[in-house]
């Protein structure tokens, strides 16, 4: 894991001095709130609509046990005892009072974390793989870039106010798990080949009001260009970005106003002045932060599985959990699991600190005391030996995050919705807890198979529903909750946004229709076929059908 | 409005000339682009400096054959949150070596005059109450940077590979 150098440790502590000193002229009155706002917009601090919320970066997903110990008692100490992971890898703090807020980002720079660049329009918290530096299909830990990254975005002077926010995603593998096409930046490392690693570039992707699949402007970047390519299109879009209209500024509208081809020549022109700078990347730079990502001493001898292969016989629910909640890891005798923050009726992504507590002691004891967070918000030990699967599992049991419901229907991402955001239209939470008590039954979920549901309270799309195979939207009727379904979106490499199958519903509907939509698949589907399969073979028609039929 | 260059107060002895205002013979005058662009030789005939004033929708490149008789820009922050200027600036300073005043004028808080003094602008024009303390607070805020930057301060990696080539731990 990344450690910070004492100059990255000054860095994040003078930041908190600038923003007590900003905290303290806001509570003595001298800044006003329309002020004070922007200062504590970039510092992570939002106001909802009951109270403040911080929003804590967690930069690529990855945490020490430390660290999560230092969330769960930010959450004790100043909030109500928990947290909520988002789809942005950050974890969010509801209830935080404004002259609490300098104490906690203290007690966070006292772990090495912050909340930069959480919020405004700025580069957002870089996100990548959460399997980073551990998935069997990896070419490269992505993490050693998106540290570059982090550090050459955090409070640049030229890119802090852009026309809008800006969100820049980064994957080491080939299958796509940080969503790189629907991502301001989205950067997918491959290897040539001649052997020589480096990055495809894809810029204009994102959902909100306007949902975009990203284009391609570079097919191969070498690595010590990365940091003057992305300035290249920074500067590129901070110049010719609009700025007119809240809803057009994003740097996909800008690539689809003058297309990919005038895009990639712009940034290409920009990009051939500064490529030579002190921007790029210097071999000791990226070789001192990769040793920082270097692969844990793991045991060899780690692979006694006796204990692991009898219990999958007679516990079926320990099967299903090793079915779904494990991924490949590169070494043999190690597991990558997957917690799930989706037990059946909760709030997706919510975690009490005793919860956090729990994880981050099993990471200590299993995982070389790293965990990660996921934009499906979930968290994941990284490296557990097969051998202590069984006790891993227990204990996950015991803290409600051993539900064996992986890339399930029961697995949903929602953004907090109206119960707490005051962009929202209408509430998610709730219709992912119906939704997720509906399909209870795990046998059920594993029978169905592959099915990610994504629900978003409002058309900002915090919830992906656009890429969601099933996408859920809250939408405002008169002053009523409604939601309008669509279907057959990915996030993935096979990136696609998602269709309208028909009007919105009430809320008391939206369950119905899932169920309807699963069932049309269940009857059609061919063997072997994942939902999202079946639609692509069938099409809305058959879907529609389904629905009709039903009704 | 007063204006803060090199982080003093100082008489801003400069004027800003209407569209359709005559040329004076004399004194520092500030004009648009389409000024500049159109009235060159009689801008440079007369005694007095000439100054610009770009908009955030104009680009560095027009400005580029002017820059030699240039020995003010006026850059524009419409709103705080209109950051094109930022960009201009380095462009100006690190791109196209132009060492004159460079002016940041709009809506110039005093929380962004870290990123201005970043960017290459030495002079502000500010309402703020204690706007040299303020500028100076700015200088001193952050000992560390992350960033290459056209204000020439030595970046986090620059220490970095220096340190390792001493063979110093950080």
């Amino acid at each position: 894991m990344y450690r910070y150098d004492s100059l990255d440790q000054t860095f994040v502590e003078e930041r908190v001095a600038q923003f007590r000193e900003q905290v303290a002229r806001r509570l003595s009155g001298e800044l006003s709130e329309d002020e004070f706002k922007p200062l504590r917009l970039t510092n992570g601090l939002y106001l909802q609509l009951h109270a403040y919320m911080l929003r804590v970066a967690i930069p690529y997903g990855t945490l020490s046990s430390t660290q999560l110990r230092m969330l769960a008692a930010i959450s004790r100490r100043y909030d109500r005892g928990y947290g909520h992971f988002t789809t942005r890898q950050n974890i969010q703090f509801n209830w935080i009072k404004l002259e609490d807020a300098p104490d906690a980002l203290a007690d966070l720079a006292r772990v090495q974390m912050h909340a930069l660049q959480t919020s405004g329009n700025c580069i957002r918290n870089v996100t990548a793989d959460q399997w980073a530096g551990v998935a069997a299909d990896e070419i490269e830990d992505p993490r050693i870039y998106a540290e570059l990254i982090r550090q050459w975005s955090s409070l640049h002077p030229e890119f802090s106010f852009l026309p809008r926010k800006f969100k820049i995603a980064v994957t080491g593998s080939p299958n796509d798990r940080a969503a790189v096409r629907v991502h301001d930046i989205g950067l997918r490392m491959h290897r040539k080949k001649n052997g020589e690693v480096g990055f495809e570039v894809i810029v204009g992707g994102g959902l909100g009001r306007t949902p975009m699949i990203g284009k391609t402007i570079c097919d191969f970047l070498p690595k010590r260009d990365l940091l003057s390519y992305l300035e290249a299109i920074l500067r590129t879009y901070n110049l010719a970005g609009r700025r007119d209209n809240l809803y057009k500024s994003r740097i996909k509208i800008l690539v689809h106003d003058i297309g990919a081809q005038e895009m990639a020549r712009r940034v290409e022109a920009e990009w051939s002045e500064i490529r030579h700078s002190a921007l790029e990347l210097q071999p000791g730079t990226v070789e001192a932060i990769a040793a920082h990502f270097a692969t844990p001493r793991y045991d060899a001898s780690a692979e006694a599985v006796h204990a692991v292969e009898r219990r999958r016989f007679t516990d079926p629910e320990f099967a299903r959990w090793l079915t779904s909640n494990l991924a490949a890891h590169r070494h043999p005798a190690y597991a990558i699991v997957n917690l799930s923050l989706k037990p059946s009726g909760a709030p997706p992504g919510d975690a009490s600190a005793a919860q956090m507590e729990a994880v981050a002691d099993l990471a200590e004891r299993f995982s070389f005391g790293e965990i990660r967070v996921t934009h499906e918000q979930n968290l994941v030990l990284p490296h557990v030996a097969r051998r202590d699967l069984c006790e891993v599992y227990d204990e996950l049991r015991r803290i409600g995050f051993a539900t064996p419901n992986l890339g399930k229907i029961g697995d949903i991402i929602a953004c907090p919705g109206l119960d707490y955001c005051s962009l929202a239209n209408a509430r998610s939470i709730p219709i992912a807890q119906r939704i997720s008590t509906r399909f209870a039954d795990i046998a059920r979920q594993h029978e169905i198979g592959d099915l990610k549901i994504k629900i978003s309270g409002c058309i900002n799309a915090c919830g992906h529903h656009h890429v969601g195979h099933i996408g859920i939207l809250g939408v405002d009727k008169g002053g009523e909750e409604f939601y309008q379904i669509t279907v057959g979106g990915s996030a993935d490499e096979n990136a696609a946004l998602g269709t309208i199958i028909g009007p919105a519903v009430a809320a008391d509907k939206v369950v119905e229709t899932v169920e309807k939509l699963v069932n049309t698949y269940l009857a059609l589907r061919r063997e072997g076929e994942r939902f999202i399969d079946t639609w692509r073979r069938l099409g809305s028609s058959a879907f529609k059908e389904g629905l009709r039929e039903a009704a | 409005m007063k204006l803060l260059k090199d982080g003093r107060l100082t008489a801003d002895i400069w004027q800003r000339l209407a569209d359709d205002a005559p040329i004076p013979a004399t004194g520092a005058i500030i004009v648009p682009l389409a000024r500049l662009e159109a009235e060159a030789p009689d801008l440079l005939r007369r005694r007095g400096p000439v100054g610009l004033v770009l908009r955030n929708s104009e680009t560095v490149e027009a400005v580029v054959p002017h820059l030699h008789s240039l020995s003010l820009i006026v850059l524009e922050f419409p709103k705080f949150t209109d950051g094109r200027a930022y960009s201009q600036a380095r462009l100006l300073r690190e791109r196209h070596r132009y060492v004159g005043e460079l002016r940041a004028s709009g809506e110039v808080l005093p929380d962004q005059f870290l990123f201005m003094q970043r960017c290459g602008f030495d002079a502000v024009e500010t309402c703020c109450v204690a706007a040299e303390e303020a500028w100076r607070a700015a200088h001193r805020r952050f000992s560390v940077f992350y960033q290459p930057a056209g204000d020439g301060r030595q970046t986090i990696a620059a220490f970095r590979s220096q340190s390792a080539r001493l063979g110093l731990d950080q």
